[in-house]
């Protein structure tokens, strides 16, 4: 297949940025769209021009690492995937892509499509967290914890704190992102004895940072990679109001 | 408590808050239009009780409070959130991830505010302000209804504003219950139906006076 793609190139942090427009040619329907990009960059490269910088890690949808605004989606247009697990095939031969950083107050860009994302790990490192003493390996089974409650967590747990959450919500919101860490460790019994302090922690960082409120649209779960339920934005908001009423 | 109130989340406590009471006006509100249908006596019987009942007289202030609150700080989060993203994209596509009136909740209540005013106008001023004030009240307010309701344009302008109001309850009711927790994976679903049930209610029971004024006026008694 033949495309156009409409990519946004940025030199630095401090460069205005603007489209460009790109042809890629004998595209494979099976390829990815993050190998699509590569054929493009290898003729870049071939025609002695910069080659276009995006984020990418692992490949297989766990890492977090890709991003990627395609045609007004936060990783393009299919549900409960990551950018590098896009396939061609759902493009049509002749389709114009357009192809934009993560767009947030809190995660400027550094270059062409990769956006700075360590706001995420400032909000971590304010609380998402378990405080534990070091030593040998505790049993598996030394703290029951119901089988609704381990499921409940893991759900939340599977975040991968790609950012598509921020990046589609109108409000550029991390709202999802601090409700999947909180409501992960909330629910654990290693996760309670903290859980006040985490919630009013992590949400004052999150405020802190720029990052725009909540207004319950739900896009975030809808474009979430791990499917992410805003039931646990409810959480979040009971877990934080609770916190600040005993304060 | 400390920063409850300057918080993302206690922002939203407050949109919330006061828009479960705004909720619970509007069904009451709802339930004495509905006297219409009993016809000229019990409309204004009704009138009579709401203008001169202390509980009720007592709850208008608080409920202009309700009102202010809700309109002030839901223009200060939507010019915050206006913040987080100084540069747009050049094409987003939310169609697909969240319901038109999620996001569009200021525009909706705007349009609510704006019609609000006039609504008052039109007939809080003749009825309820007038005992507040001394003056004289409208003898016979369902006399007043039916005169004003029998323009069409005032009764379409009116069925516009309802419509814009069923959006905005659509959304708000399930998301006033998110915001102060009472929520989870099971809940959300069973909310968002009662909001649309409620908001369902509230919009037909409204929007069903103007109408039956018109069928009146075109048809005759």
């Amino acid at each position: 297949m033949n495309l156009k793609l409409k990519i946004w190139r940025q030199k630095d942090a401090h460069d205005k940025g603007r489209f460009e427009e790109y042809h890629v040619e004998n595209v494979s329907e099976g390829s990815s769209f993050l190998e699509m990009l590569d054929i493009l960059n290898n003729d870049l490269i071939h025609a002695g021009k910069e080659p276009i910088a995006f984020d990418h890690d692992c490949r297989e949808g766990i890492c977090g690492m890709c991003s990627l605004f395609i045609d007004g989606r936060a990783h393009g247009p299919d549900d409960d995937i990551t950018t590098c697990q896009l396939h061609m095939r759902k493009f049509k031969d002749g389709d114009t892509i357009t192809i934009e950083p993560w767009r947030s107050r809190a995660f400027p860009v550094v270059k062409d499509l990769v956006v700075d994302r360590s706001a995420y790990d400032k909000i971590l490192q304010a609380g998402g967290y378990i405080s534990v003493n070091t030593g040998g390996v505790p049993d598996a089974n030394a703290i029951p914890i119901p089988k609704k409650d381990a499921d409940e967590s893991m759900d939340a747990a599977a975040c991968i704190g790609c950012g598509a959450c921020v990046a589609t919500c109108k409000n550029g919101s991390a709202m999802l992102f601090v409700a999947a860490r909180v409501s992960s460790l909330a629910l654990l019994p290693q996760g309670k004895v903290e859980a006040a302090r985490r919630a009013k922690a992590m949400v004052a960082k999150m405020d802190e940072l720029g990052f725009g409120g909540c207004t319950n649209t739900g896009a975030c779960e809808a474009e979430c990679p791990k499917g992410i339920s805003i039931a646990h934005i409810a959480r979040l908001n009971r877990e934080f109001l609770c916190a600040k009423l005993k304060d | 408590m400390s920063k409850l109130w300057s918080s993302s989340i206690g922002k939203k406590l407050v949109m919330s808050l006061s828009g479960l009471f705004l909720l619970v006006f509007l069904l009451v509100h709802l339930v004495a239009n509905l006297f219409f249908y009993g016809g000229e006596d019990a409309y204004n019987a009704m009138c009579e009780f709401m203008d001169t009942n202390p509980v009720i007289q007592v709850m208008v202030p608080v409920l202009a409070a309700g009102f202010v609150i809700h309109i002030a700080w839901a223009t200060a989060i939507t010019l915050k959130n206006q913040t987080a993203r100084p540069v747009k994209y050049k094409v987003q596509d939310l169609c697909a991830s969240s319901t038109w009136e999620s996001r569009n909740m200021y525009v909706l209540g705007i349009i609510i505010l704006g019609v609000l005013a006039w609504h008052l106008t039109d007939f809080w001023s003749h009825m309820q302000l007038q005992h507040f004030i001394g003056g004289e009240a409208v003898n016979n307010p369902y006399e007043l209804l039916i005169q004003t309701f029998a323009n069409p344009i005032v009764s379409i302008l009116y069925m516009v504003w309802i419509i814009a109001l069923w959006f905005h309850l659509r959304h708000g009711f399930w998301s006033a219950f998110q915001t102060v927790g009472l929520n989870n994976q099971v809940w959300i679903r069973r909310w968002q139906c009662a909001a649309r049930l409620y908001a369902l209610i509230v919009a037909v029971g409204f929007i069903s006076i103007p109408i039956a004024v018109l069928i009146l006026a075109i048809f005759g008694k």
